[in-house]
């Protein structure tokens, strides 16, 4: 018996990034662009889907992504959207196989949007692709203004931010020059939309901008 | 959770590595930043478990950690971050993201091999 040492150099997220590339490529031909929802549990994240959709003109899907549960899949169902879920039963994000296995179950007819509504999860979501065309992160106000700061990645990867919940701002201390200013060392050029679940404003731009972006 | 998939991952190219060689891995050296989002311990912990009864049961797994680091818009410099600031420490330009940090790869394996199969 000798020991030998063998140079490997493999990345480790190089069959999820495959696959995630196959799931877009997928999707694409079906004319679907696709937007993989991130933020944290609660910053309200399938309000704005709700709102978005109602605005967009294009066929719209969505991909529920919880660890348990499909209160929110049923939610959409009940207002006529095309919702499927999955659990993750523990694991913090979804990944492309995940997602892989959900959109191949789903019946894609018409070209459009589909809408993956990661985990409630401002950090390993971020690190794994899963076949998506943007990240749209939501952060609320009542999250606070350090969040780029403390989760730079999230906000370094997204392509469009919206910032929630601002009908509540007179009752927080959101520092929104504080917030931006973080935003803008990370990502210089993401447009920021400022939107209230409550009401719907903000959404119209925010809309306008997702099809202009996905050319629908 | 988080780091039991990528463990799986690990555990197989190394697995591979060593069907390749007829041998068994007695060593696994792995390149994780610390932007990677995984932490080692967890990984030796995963991989404890999934390797059992494979190629790859009872090696050992070392990790050589990357620092994050930005780059200045301004000097180009590359620079550590300090917290809640994305200032150059050499001229106070704006610091952006670099891949310095988010390195997450098997670098190499040690492999024990018998003497008639090389």
């Amino acid at each position: 018996m000798h020991m030998i040492n063998r140079d490997v150099m493999t990345n480790i997220n190089a069959e999820n990034d495959h696959i995630a590339m196959h799931v877009n490529e997928y999707l694409k031909r079906k004319g679907i662009f696709t937007v993989n929802v991130m933020g944290a549990p609660g910053a309200g994240k399938t309000t704005s889907l709700e709102h978005l959709i109602k605005l967009l003109k294009a066929p719209c899907y969505v991909v529920e992504g919880d660890i348990e549960s499909d209160i929110d899949t049923e939610r959409l169902r009940a207002e006529g959207i095309l919702a499927s879920q999955i659990n993750t039963f523990g694991a913090c994000h979804l990944d492309a196989p995940l997602l892989h296995n959900a959109v191949h179950a789903m019946t894609l007819e018409k070209p459009g949007f589909l809408f993956v509504e990661n985990v409630g999860n401002l950090v390993c979501p971020a690190e794994f692709s899963i076949g998506e065309d943007i990240k749209m992160l939501q952060v609320s106000v009542a999250d606070g203004s350090d969040k780029p700061y403390k989760y730079p990645l999230a906000f370094e990867k997204a392509g469009v931010i919206l910032l929630s919940k601002i009908d509540l701002t007179p009752y927080l201390d959101f520092d929104e020059d504080f917030f931006l200013k973080g935003v803008r060392h990370l990502n210089p050029n993401v447009p920021v939309f400022k939107v209230c679940g409550k009401t719907g404003e903000g959404y119209a731009e925010a809309a306008k901008w997702l099809a202009e972006r996905a050319g629908k | 959770m988080h780091e039991y998939s990528v463990t799986v991952r690990i555990a197989k190219i190394a697995c591979d590595e060593a069907e390749k060689a007829h041998g068994r891995v007695r060593e696994i050296d792995l390149v994780v930043g610390d932007e990677a989002g995984f932490v080692g311990e967890s990984i030796q912990m995963y991989f404890d478990v999934v390797s059992r009864g494979t190629p790859c049961e009872g090696a050992r797994l070392t990790i050589e950690r990357v620092r994050p680091k930005l780059r200045c818009s301004s000097c180009g410099a590359l620079f550590e971050k300090k917290p809640f600031s994305f200032a150059c420490p050499l001229c106070g330009g704006n610091g952006t993201p670099t891949e310095i940090g988010r390195e997450f790869y098997v670098k190499s394996v040690k492999l024990e091999v018998s003497d008639s199969c090389t």
